[in-house]
């Protein structure tokens, strides 16, 4: 029998039942509290969506599903029709990806596959920089820096090769769905890159090996082999960028004209959702006026939540194909 | 150093035609490591390796793990390459041409290779087997399809995977992706085949499937294959290389290598008294 020590007096006492011995060791009471962390974050959600529905009651109660479909946005006479802004929205967002995502991912293709780590790291760590830049300096740079570059290079140089679109006709004036476009590229590229290099980084090495042994070149191995293993990763790192694309609103409204019209051309100004939210709550009299921004509010998460539903089930869809 | 050695092998050219039909005739040397040293950094992994790799036979290499057995067979592809901060000196001769001057995609198309882990990519059966060619410029279909069931057929894979060419290659086990893998190496049709433990994750079954397979395709590429197994090495190998601390021991026929070795190191592991 072995003897009594200090060790085993203390590791054969019988457990405690106490709420403190309990909390101590306790399993029943970490999985609740952390249950109750979980919980917490979507009550937080329930309760954006509610508040945002039932103060928003008015505008759907005059307007419905027209609203949504109708580009008058005239507080005079309290009219109200969101789809300038989900238009200006829409389209910023996608310009901004256009630019972002080859730009993004061919970044990270070197940082990730062809840089030495030491570079690899310190670009990186400054790529991640620019995410920490408030988006108040990026709007500022916007309209001193980027604007006037736009109107001498870039509207000549789209205007000379692709003038024949509509999407490159009319006068250009500084801010524009372009230029809006355009800094929320520069704003979101440092999400993709850094994701999508963390995910080329995580590729196995045997699968860039395998390649190699094959006769690949290190292009071929990369282009066939390690962007389709990374592209569920990068597609993330696409649908992260989107998400701070849509909901961007200080950066925006400085460069986008605040005009709530739809036009074709990029070279015109628009508004979107986000801007015009931040933009008119202050002096927003009136039940119906603030009752139809709140529901803008509503839309623009509502399309988050549908853009990344599309994103769930594009990714679902690539990977059961390739697994 | 190269220019003396050609002649050497053009002598013995004439020979290697027939050599594949029996095994009495003098065989040829296929890969000829000269003074091989091998740096990851400041650290030497490879002490002035040479030997003759025959051609049309299974040479294996044993020894303890670290040893540099699997250094040395990743500088015979020139797969360490990928890897930063390395540095090898010495000749590798293939067919008498040193092949660490060479193009080293042509290198690889020459001799290929087959890793430890099954690494099949996430592509369908088919398209790992012919990624090979596509990647090499063969695109033709009718082409690549003869070669796809040929490789597979050669990796004794064909009949269990014949009605399922276009499902993913994950859905396989792991012997049959290690056969896959086996058949995409073969697919560009390479003179040596390298083989890095191909069989340590596999049940004995499997292991035995492999085998069979590299005794059959012996007559077609010259083998080398690393193994912690000595079994393997001692059922499989013609020739068998014992190494020690990045050290060539012992390199010599099989037989003698496990039966009655000239070295004491060797006798040592072989019986499984090392350590």
């Amino acid at each position: 029998m072995a003897s009594s020590s200090y060790i085993t007096d203390i590791l054969r006492r019988p457990p405690e039942r106490t709420f403190l011995g309990r909390l101590k060791a306790g399993d029943e009471i970490s999985y609740l509290t952390t249950l109750a962390c979980a919980a917490s974050i979507l009550l937080i959600v329930g309760l954006i969506v509610a508040e945002l529905w039932t103060k928003s009651q008015p505008t759907v109660q005059t307007f419905g599903w027209k609203f949504l479909s109708t580009s008058t946005w005239n507080p005079n006479s309290d009219q109200y029709g969101a789809l300038p802004f989900i238009y200006g929205t829409c389209v910023t967002s996608a310009v901004a990806l256009i630019i972002s995502i080859p730009l993004g991912v061919g970044a990270a293709i070197f940082l990730a596959e062809m840089a030495p780590p030491r570079l690899s790291n310190m670009l990186t760590f400054l790529i991640e920089l620019l995410a920490a830049v408030p988006s108040v300096i990026y709007g500022l740079l916007g309209i001193f820096i980027l604007v006037p570059l736009i109107r001498e290079y870039l509207v000549p140089a789209l205007r000379n090769t692709f003038g024949y679109l509509p999407i490159f006709e009319g006068p250009f004036y500084g801010v524009s769905m372009l230029s809006a476009g355009l800094v929320l590229a520069v704003m979101v590229v440092p999400f993709i890159v850094s994701v999508s290099r963390e995910v080329l980084l995580a590729v196995p090495t045997d699968q860039r090996e395998a390649a190699l042994a094959l006769g690949a070149t290190k292009w071929e191995t990369t282009w066939d082999i390690v962007l389709p293993n990374a592209s569920t990763g990068i597609l993330g790192s696409v649908f992260l960028a989107l998400a701070r694309a849509l909901g961007e609103t200080m950066a925006v409204t400085m460069v986008i004209g605040n005009t709530p019209k739809i036009a074709a051309s990029l070279f015109a100004p628009g508004y979107s959702i986000a801007a015009v939210i931040a933009n008119e709550f202050a002096e927003a009299n009136g039940k119906l006026y603030i009752s139809s921004l709140i529901f803008l509010g509503l839309v623009l998460f509502g399309l988050t939540i549908v853009i990344n539903a599309v994103a769930r089930i594009l990714i679902l869809m690539t990977t059961r194909k390739a697994a | 150093m190269t220019t003396p050695e050609q002649p050497i092998v053009k002598e013995r050219a004439p020979a290697r035609a027939s050599d594949s039909d029996t095994n009495t005739l003098p065989s040829t040397s296929k890969l000829n490591a000269k003074n091989i040293n091998f740096f990851y950094g400041s650290f030497q992994a490879l002490h002035d390796i040479s030997m003759d790799i025959q051609s049309n036979k299974i040479t294996s290499f044993i020894g303890p793990s670290g040893c540099g057995k699997s250094t040395f067979l990743r500088t015979m592809n020139r797969m360490n390459e990928a890897l930063r901060n390395t540095r090898v000196e010495g000749d590798l001769l293939l067919d008498g041409e040193n092949l660490l001057g060479m193009d080293v995609t042509y290198v690889r198309r020459r001799v290929g290779m087959v890793f430890q882990k099954s690494n099949p990519f996430p592509k369908s059966i088919f398209d790992n087997v012919a990624y090979g060619l596509r990647v090499n410029g063969i695109t033709k279909k009718s082409i690549v399809e003869e070669s796809v069931e040929k490789s597979l057929t050669r990796a004794a894979l064909w009949t269990e995977v014949k009605d399922k060419l276009h499902k993913p290659a994950s859905a396989l086990s792991g012997g049959q992706q290690q056969r896959l893998c086996i058949a995409r190496a073969l697919a560009v049709e390479p003179e040596v085949l390298l083989l890095d433990e191909p069989c340590s994750a596999l049940d004995p079954i499997a292991t035995l499937k492999i085998e069979e397979l590299l005794f059959q395709i012996k007559d077609m590429t010259t083998i080398v294959i690393v193994t912690h197994n000595m079994q393997q090495a001692a059922r499989l190998a013609d020739y068998t290389g014992f190494f020690l601390l990045g050290k060539l021991i012992e390199f010599d026929d099989t037989r003698k290598i496990f039966q009655n070795p000239n070295k004491k190191e060797t006798e040592d592991y072989v019986t499984g008294r090392f350590g």
